[in-house]
């Protein structure tokens, strides 16, 4: 059964080179420390599993000191110059939009295919990865198709994908981080505190007042926690099941599916929601890590106003 | 009940609030927010990097990067500048409204993996979207351009959001339905995924109308 071993493998075999590259890269001033962080990532995908916790923890805190003292920089990965990348464009037309379409198409008929497919009845794919090992798949394929087409140097996937991942930096493990931190705060009992602040703050039987603690709840610590996962049970269980549902008879399907979307609009307002808003700055190579959850804010926050009216108007017909 | 487990969201604000690298501060506020509930130093540290190796799929979709830097490499960013600066028909505003609703039709059948930040934005739809603001406005300076590529991004994020929910096997759809079914209330995962076109309809009117005055904005400068 292929699953998230096999993607972990390729990752960690990536970020092994990427450390290599890094290591002889004298471009690099600081290609020492850049060197110990990818090579780290790679020990953590490789063999995680035989860290042990505490071991996993002290690894983290590597990687932190390192990317935290700034010891983490970038090099000069080879890469074709702008007038090469022009007439490559002009020569290779609209072909290029191709290989492009690779990794969408493969994760698309995966998700499709792969789930079906079993061999003496075991699933080929764990049922719940299909996605990620679609991905995996389709970053080999693509790899191939373009090395056989294009024929750029045998190593220019790694210094390519150098290249890119230098210019995104730590950025790339906060998602991880946030991640991590979300179950640490749930260990220490956070969402019940966050709870039973929230629902000592409603008035009893005032509709309007209870639906906008509940969504406003929802957007907040959604922005808190980063992710509307997080946020649900705590907020459900705090205003939706014995407020909205249970003294004012609201619908549950309502008060539920409207809810997780005003967390959502919460997704959107906060850099905790790191993929979604901090990694994009540092990809599209934005000067102000805020830039793109500024230009979500004028969306979000009248739609979290929308969901309040739904949820209102809907929920207790 | 103690509040003090609270000092991890405290230090989450200020460390954000005053620019702090986000990987200090979020170490920061686990261990403070760990030893508040009472766990030992080490004992966070250890859930901390326990949680931090299960969550390793979180990263891994970062394999993607060598196939967009060979296909940079070989001037598909060019390529799809060029192919926008060719059609007058193709404003800004009307590409990303475009991909708005391309990005949601496919995530309500469950397609999510088909755009994203690395795989269409970055190489496709951020020089797409520069190209058609340029053309307009000949004279947009570098934070203009920032601020298009920004847009991006953004439209990339709510296509996604608000229409993700309308698929019926979405982690949110089951975890809403775990969620009422462990205290009782049965609801079948249409019922709930129904709810979710309203709001689809709204964050596409809501944005549509920031798209299309943006070309108007774009227009008069």
């Amino acid at each position: 059964m292929i699953g998230l071993p096999f993607l972990y493998a390729i990752a960690g075999l990536l970020f092994a080179g990427w450390a290599g590259l890094t290591l002889v890269d004298r471009a690099n001033p600081k290609r020492f420390g850049s060197a110990i962080f990818w090579g780290l990532l790679a020990v953590s995908f490789l063999f995680g599993d035989r860290l042990g916790d505490l071991g996993n923890g002290i690894l983290v805190l590597a990687l932190v000191a390192i990317a935290g003292t700034g010891k983490l920089g970038r090099g000069s990965p080879p890469t074709s110059a702008p007038d090469e990348r022009e007439a490559s464009s002009r020569r290779h037309g609209n072909r290029l939009f191709l290989p492009a379409l690779i990794v969408p198409a493969t994760a698309l008929i995966g998700s499709l295919a792969l789930a079906h497919l079993t061999i003496d009845k075991v699933p080929l794919v764990e049922a719940k990865q299909v996605t990620l090992v679609s991905l995996g798949l389709g970053t080999i394929i693509a790899i191939a198709v373009i090395l056989i087409w294009l024929r750029p140097p045998l190593l220019a996937p790694l210094h390519e994908g150098r290249r890119l991942v230098e210019a995104v930096g730590w950025a790339i493990i906060l998602p991880q981080m946030l991640a991590s931190l979300g179950a640490v705060f749930a260990a220490a009992g956070v969402g019940q505190i966050i709870g039973g602040l929230a629902s000592a703050v409603i008035p009893d039987g005032v509709r309007f007042i209870a639906v906008i603690a509940f969504t406003l709840g929802m957007a907040g610590f959604t922005m808190v926690m980063g992710n509307a996962f997080a946020a649900f049970p705590v907020m459900m269980a705090a205003i939706g099941l014995p407020v909205l549902v249970g003294q004012l008879h609201g619908d549950p399907a309502i008060v539920a599916a409207v809810g997780m979307l005003a967390g959502f609009c919460g997704t959107l307002l906060t850099p905790m929601a790191a993929n979604f808003n901090i990694v994009p700055a540092a990809l599209l190579e934005l000067d102000d890590r805020n830039a793109v959850i500024k230009a979500q804010v004028a969306t979000a926050l009248p739609l979290l106003a929308f969901n309040t009216l739904l949820i209102w108007g809907l929920a207790f017909r | 009940m103690s509040l003090w487990p609270l000092i991890g969201i405290a230090i989450v604000i200020l460390g954000f609030a005053l620019r702090l690298n986000p990987l200090l501060v979020v170490v920061a506020a686990a261990l403070a927010s760990g030893v508040a509930a009472g766990l030992a130093p080490l004992a966070v540290v250890a859930a901390f990097g326990k949680a931090f190796n299960t969550n390793r799929y979180v990263s891994a979709p970062w394999i993607i990067l060598p196939v967009i830097g060979l296909l940079e490499r070989a001037g598909l960013r060019e390529r799809a500048r060029d192919v926008i600066a060719g059609t007058a028909a193709a404003t800004t505003g009307r590409l990303l409204l475009a991909y708005l609703l391309l990005r949601q039709l496919t995530s309500a059948v469950g397609l999510t993996a088909i755009g994203g930040h690395a795989q269409t934005v970055r190489p496709l739809l951020a020089p797409m979207a520069e190209a058609a603001a340029a053309r307009t406005d000949p004279a947009i300076t570098d934070a203009g351009r920032q601020r298009i590529r920004a847009l991006a991004a953004a439209t990339d994020n709510i296509g996604m959001f608000f229409g993700e929910d309308i698929f019926l096997a979405v982690a949110s759809i089951l975890l809403i339905k775990g969620f009422l079914e462990a205290n009782g209330i049965i609801i079948a995962p249409l019922q709930l995924s129904v709810w979710a076109i309203p709001t689809a309809i709204a964050a596409f009117g809501i944005h549509g109308v920031r798209l299309w005055r943006l070309d108007k904005r774009l227009a008069r400068q």
